[in-house]
């Protein structure tokens, strides 16, 4: 593999994988939230829809969810999606409807009696919810939300399959080209690990940053965590990384 | 004078009902008009009964509070007492019965001369003249002190927020707390933190405060600090209250009447003096005797 290959191929690559997670990641939070917060409404209507919803798209593969949005909507409502946003439309609304889970999950577990507290000042539910229950709830979200970018961004190299150049396309170009496997593919996977690392720090700040908003110290994380200290979000991890099986 | 009062001057209510102690004259000294002189009835609970499940919490249960007054309830746990003050801050509705507050209902709303299950919207109206401060403090930990008594004057009666602020430390200084108006509430103790509650109540201007158990989940030495702050503002404001307790020191020192509760009903009722120096009815003194 030469210097050439990887600026014209790898470079690129990685753009175009850093924007279709920014973008898929953009879309899968936003839905998270009104999915997950519909939830817990008090309209059983309105808890179905968004639950049916939920169980939709956990229920189909991400993959497939691909193939539909590049080559079946556009024959359904006669507009085609450039290849990019198709993959951005599945992977958002899939890994959306993992996150509600989230969302859901901390905001039932805000205790009953903050909303009792809220109820008792006359706040309304609209109220209650952005002033009181969401700001709780929040600090419990970030380490599965964490957990679940990371999913969401090793699952973009996907949207090769539809021809979006991204890194692993780029990856897959050059070992055709070239022959040379073994470095290619060590060559994405630290990539790959490169940029989780990356989103994790980030969060890793968010976290604190949230966790501060209600009072709660800090936690100081090493860089290299000793064997045996916990975390708090190691539940949540576990729970979020479950559920998603592309 | 007292401020429980039996509903017998109720025409439509039979007078004569064994099975009602709150409706025997006897156990509501002074029911004559004397207490009249505060005006009508701040709060009115009629025939209210509530179940959960199987089980019957509040049984058929009338009686008033008139302003100004304090009223303590007490009586074994699950006697009701608290579901009385849950009844009112409309965290739990009544099965049967109504409620009113001042000269609201506060369950029900009248729709083309009907009296129909309320909405939120008239519940909330209602629920505006009541303030409760509960037993585990409820504070949001997301909010500082200060956020904790100006959130909801603020979004709730739009109150501009410089003025909710100078109310709010006003009402922190009054509970004794202007050092810590700037902390979250899980740095404060627990008898700090139900202090700030007391004033995140008040701050809403309510014209009944409800105390529920609020020194039960606290260490000892944090209960007189409390008591104190509640004293204080039984003495010298003109707010009502109804107060459950254990504290019967307390109820004895703030109450204008102090109601015996057992398996829901209302067992005996009187000023503090006659219902703890010489109650009427066996089971007050049972009760009377296995708290001292």
């Amino acid at each position: 593999m030469t210097w050439g290959l990887f600026t014209t191929w790898i470079l690129p690559g990685l753009w175009v994988t850093v924007q279709v997670t920014v973008f898929s990641a953009a879309l899968a939070f936003t839905v998270a939230l009104a999915i997950g917060t519909l939830r817990t409404s008090r309209w059983w209507i309105v808890r179905f829809l968004s639950g049916a919803y939920f169980e939709i798209f956990r229920g189909t593969s991400a993959l497939v969810m691909l193939f539909w949005f590049a080559f079946a909507f556009p024959l359904i409502f006669g507009y085609e999606l450039v290849p990019m946003w198709a993959g951005v439309l599945a992977l958002g609304l899939t890994y959306g409807a993992y996150g509600s889970e989230i969302v859901r999950g901390a905001l039932a577990a805000v205790p009953v009696a903050q909303r009792e507290a809220g109820i008792a000042l006359s706040f309304t539910p609209m109220q209650r919810l952005r002033r009181v229950e969401f700001p709780q709830a929040w600090p419990e979200m970030v380490a599965p939300l964490n957990a679940l970018t990371i999913e969401l961004m090793k699952g973009t190299a996907l949207v090769s399959v539809i021809s979006v150049s991204d890194l692993a396309f780029a990856g897959n170009v050059i070992r055709l080209s070239t022959g040379d496997n073994a470095p290619v593919y060590t060559l994405l996977l630290v990539m790959y690990f490169l940029l989780a690392f990356v989103i994790t720090r980030g969060m890793r700040v968010v976290e604190r940053q949230a966790k501060k908003g209600v009072g709660q110290e800090p936690e100081r994380v090493p860089l290299f965590r000793k064997r045996g200290a916990g975390s708090p979000g190691a539940a949540g991890d576990t729970r979020a990384m479950g559920g998603v099986n592309a | 004078m007292d401020t429980p009062q039996s509903t017998q001057d109720d025409p439509a209510r039979p007078t004569a009902d064994a099975t009602k102690p709150d409706a025997d004259p006897a156990a509501v000294p002074g029911a004559g008009d004397g207490h009249r002189e505060d005006g009508p009835e701040l709060i009115r609970f009629q025939d209210v009964t509530k179940r959960f499940g199987e089980l019957t919490v509040l049984d058929d249960l009338c009686f008033s509070v008139y302003p100004r007054k304090h009223v303590t309830l007490i009586g074994p746990s699950g006697s009701g007492k608290t579901t009385i003050l849950r009844l009112l801050m409309t965290l739990v509705k009544p099965d049967e019965g109504t409620i009113t507050v001042d000269g609201e209902h506060l369950t029900h709303e009248e729709r083309n001369g009907k009296l129909v299950p309320a909405g939120e919207k008239h519940i909330r109206e209602v629920r505006k003249k009541i303030g409760m401060v509960f037993q585990q403090f409820n504070l949001f930990p997301n909010m500082r002190v200060l956020r904790n008594v100006t959130e909801a004057p603020v979004h709730v009666l739009g109150m501009s927020k410089d003025e909710a602020e100078a109310r709010a430390r006003d009402l922190i200084e009054l509970v004794g707390l202007t050092d810590h108006i700037d902390k979250y509430p899980t740095q404060l103790s627990g008898g700090q933190q139900q202090r700030v509650a007391i004033a995140r109540a008040l701050a809403m201007r309510p014209k009944v405060l409800l105390l529920d158990e609020v020194t039960s989940a606290l260490d000892p030495e944090m209960v007189a600090g409390v008591l104190d702050v509640l004293r204080d503002i039984a003495h010298t404001t003109e707010i009502t209250m109804l107060c459950v307790t254990h504290e019967m020191s307390f109820a004895r020192d703030i109450s204008d009447c102090v109601m015996m509760f057992d398996k829901g009903r209302i067992v005996e009722a009187a000023p503090p003096e006659q219902l703890f120096g010489d109650p009427r009815h066996q089971r007050t003194r049972d009760f009377l005797r296995s708290v001292q």
